[in-house]
């Protein structure tokens, strides 16, 4: 029993330490199809921004939350990238009764966002995403470093310090 | 006997305990990805847990609950990837089911699994999948954890990409059926395929064309066998086809499906030996600070599942996208339109236009209008002559004109939005919505005018920011109608400290009620916790079934009278 103990003791010890040691990354963005505004297939695994930082956020015209996040980016979404190179994709979970409305909307609202369509949620549970808003930022080798779900007013100050962050290569494993 | 129940109840409860003890207490380990043989696993979990007392204002009757004064939905999401190499699974427990849900999900295991290999050209997935031909009109499978929608396929499905711009795939398999085995059911076996073809990739004279467009099509079959017992003869092969067409260039986008269905009897549409039909168009234009939509849909007798004798939310082949708007405001959303699978005419526009900043209208931040109208009627349905009545059993039902309008209305939605940033600190949503709810044929399968509700709901959602982390929303809401349970109006106070903290306390209250001279009141209080991917989330009070927005979070809830827990992660 004591012996049993220890092992598990060390067991624990070692994954700590493991896990301590290592560089937090929820891995590579994982390789699904999903559709372009036009129309067109693009998988996932090919999303880059030239060795800059990416956030990707999954939302949904009927989300208002999501709506808010996007629409308070978009205020300094000009900033950001300017001082990070930073690019924001908007992955709409809309499925086909509002993926012809996305777009428009987008454009209607003025964001500068880069958008794609997740019509089946394909994406979605691929990311693990329970529930929306759900924001990713992936550094500039493609890993995936941060997740945050739902918004609130002033959360974008956080996502920002968090790319400015990745951008500059320092540990970001203090925030949450 | 009764001893003996009690006990297994116990057991229960202590299993249920139990699990959720173990949830928590593995959530700190599983919040960082795990490498596991060169891979990595990733996954994400939810718990809700409520707690019932009997009410019948909300329609939570003793017999729901059933002498269980807990409910609990839960499940844990595993994905296992190295390389080209991917598989997964989906442990779900309902222990019991909350209430709303459908009382089959009663039960603990793994409906969904999966191994996925991809390589070049090639991808092949056995076990469970999710998956969609084009809009859905014929095929579509997903799942929808907070609504209790799952139609995975069990089976096999390929993907093949011979050359650029061509995506083929073929799926086999069952669907999901609740927690019934395929062998111990009558649900049939779905086959099908699917190609699409972009033509500015396949055709090099094409590749810097402006335009681009994109086709595609498939076909999707079920084998059920036909019933000896039953009075009629069915067919055992039903097979749907579609084709589609998307065509955009610049600030213009154009989109099409067509499909068509062979005679496909059904509990649905009363044993019709009619063939099904369904298009669905939409045009938009967009430019920055303007954006429009238009659309239009008609069905007839489109309704296409594996079992034909299934009636309620399950073994959906097609999915008929509703054109509605979905509303986010609980008293906007009481009213709400599903697709009516045997037929309608439904078309839809919408616009959405920022007047500039620093304009004299649009004030120093710009003010955003969006505008939207649905309008949903019957289809214009014929009699086959003038002694079988439109859709008699065990005939051809009746005759349809192509895309015509039939007069009797279902649905109609008004809705402007204004959003304006006032200041630095002020922000406000005012929104006005008028409906018209054809109760008899939503909810009642009978095709009659004599309860279309008329509905107003007036909201105004206004959020003041103190600093860069504390802000307070108020969100009241007004909704007046002379039909079903007469006025409503609800108010919401929400404190947030970002990213982390949210508490609300919101009343929703029922007065004027023609059937009551009393003033029902829908008191709750809430409180969350996020950090990162992590969530924590206590309210407690009465809650509608509706679309709910707190804390940060738009979610489908349930009804609830009591306590309801929400744990959720991604790692």
């Amino acid at each position: 029993m004591k012996k049993l103990t220890l092992i598990l003791l060390a067991v624990l010890f070692v994954t700590g330490a493991y896990a301590q040691d290592k560089k937090k990354s929820y891995g590579k963005i994982p390789s699904v199809d999903v559709k372009t505004p036009g129309g067109e297939t693009f998988n996932t695994a090919n999303i880059s921004n030239d060795g800059n930082p990416i956030i990707l956020s999954f939302w949904a015209t009927w989300c208002k939350p999501c709506i808010k996040e996007m629409t308070s980016i978009a205020d300094v979404y000009d900033d950001w990238v300017d001082e990070t190179g930073v690019k924001l994709i908007a992955v709409s979970i809309d499925d086909a009764r509002a993926t012809a409305k996305v777009m428009p909307l987008v454009n209607g609202k003025g964001w500068d966002y880069e958008v794609l369509l997740d019509a089946n949620g394909d994406f979605k549970r691929a990311m693990n995403v329970n529930l929306i808003p759900h924001t990713f930022v992936v550094d500039g080798d493609g890993e995936i470093v941060w997740q945050h779900t739902s918004f609130s007013e002033g959360a974008e100050m956080e996502l920002i310090e968090v790319v400015k962050k990745v951008k500059a290569g320092e540990d970001i494993s203090e925030q949450e | 006997m009764q001893t003996k129940k009690s006990i297994i109840l116990k057991k229960i409860t202590v299993i249920r305990f139990l699990y959720l003890f173990v949830f928590i207490a593995i959530l700190p380990v599983l919040t960082q990805a795990q490498d596991i043989l060169g891979g990595q696993v990733r996954g994400n979990f939810q718990v809700d847990v409520q707690t019932y007392e009997p009410n019948s204002q909300i329609g939570i009757t003793k017999e729901d609950i059933n002498g269980e004064k807990v409910g609990m939905n839960g499940f844990g999401n595993f994905i296992y990837t190295n390389k080209n190499f991917t598989a997964g699974l989906r442990f779900e427990s309902y222990l019991k089911p909350l209430v709303g849900f459908d009382p089959a999900y009663e039960g603990t295991g793994i409906p969904y699994w999966f191994a996925s290999y991809k390589k070049d050209k090639f991808e092949i997935t056995v076990g469970n999948f999710y998956d969609q031909f084009g809009n859905g009109l014929i095929f579509r499978a997903y799942e929808e954890w907070t609504l209790g929608y799952d139609n995975s396929v069990n089976g096999i499905r390929v993907k093949f990409n011979p050359f650029k711009g061509v995506a083929l795939k073929g799926i086999y398999g069952v669907q999901r059926y609740y927690w019934v085995k395929y062998k111990d059911s009558d649900r049939g076996i779905v086959k099908g395929a699917d190609a699409e073809f972009f033509l500015n990739d396949i055709f090099k004279a094409w590749k810097n064309n402006k335009t681009k467009i994109i086709l595609g099509g498939g076909f999707m079959s079920k084998y059920q066998k036909d019933d000896p017992f039953f009075k009629y003869k069915l067919p055992e092969n039903v097979t749907a086809f579609s084709g589609r067409f998307n065509i955009s260039r610049g600030r213009v986008n154009f989109l099409g499906e067509y499909a068509y269905k062979i005679n496909d009897p059904s509990a649905i549409n009363n044993i019709i030996y009619k063939e099904g039909q369904a298009l669905f168009i939409s045009g938009s234009y967009s430019k920055k600070g303007l954006g429009i939509t238009l659309g239009a849909k008609w069905i007839d007798n489109m309704s296409f599942k594996s079992d034909r004798f299934e009636t309620g939310n399950a073994l959906d082949l097609s999915f008929l996208p509703p054109l509605t708007k979905t509303h986010s405001y609980s008293l906007e959303a009481m009213y709400p339109y599903g697709t009516q699978p045997n037929g309608e005419m439904a078309v839809n526009a919408q616009v959405v236009y920022t007047i500039p900043k620093k304009s004299k209208i649009g004030g120093r931040y710009g003010t955003t209008l969006e505008f939207n109208f649905t309008r949903v009627n019957a289809i214009d349905k014929k009699a086959l002559n003038d002694t079988t009545p439109i859709g008699a059993e065990g005939t051809k039902g009746y005759t349809s004109a192509f895309l015509k309008f039939g007069d009797l209305k279902y649905f109609e939605d008004w809705n402007i939005e204004i959003t304006k940033k006032i200041s630095k600190k002020w922000k406000m949503i005012l929104a006005y919505t008028y409906l018209n709810y054809n109760f008899d044929v939503i909810e009642e399968e009978i095709e009659s005018d004599h309860n279309i509700y008329k509905v107003h709901v007036g909201v105004a959602d206004v959020t003041y920011k103190f600093d860069s982390k504390n802000a307070l929303r108020l969100e009241l809401q007004y909704m007046e109608t002379r039909q079903d349970s007469g006025n409503w109006a609800a108010a919401l106070i929400e404190y947030t400290i970002a990213p982390k903290w949210f508490f609300s306390v919101r009343d929703e209250f029922n007065f004027n009620n023609p059937q009551s001279n009393n003033t029902y009141h829908y008191y709750s209080a809430a409180f969350g916790y996020t950090s990162g991917p992590n969530r924590i989330q206590l309210s407690y009070g009465l809650q509608r079934e509706g679309i709910l927005c707190v804390g940060g979070i738009c979610r489908k809830v349930p009804a609830a009278s009591g306590l309801t827990l929400t744990i959720f992660s991604s790692f």
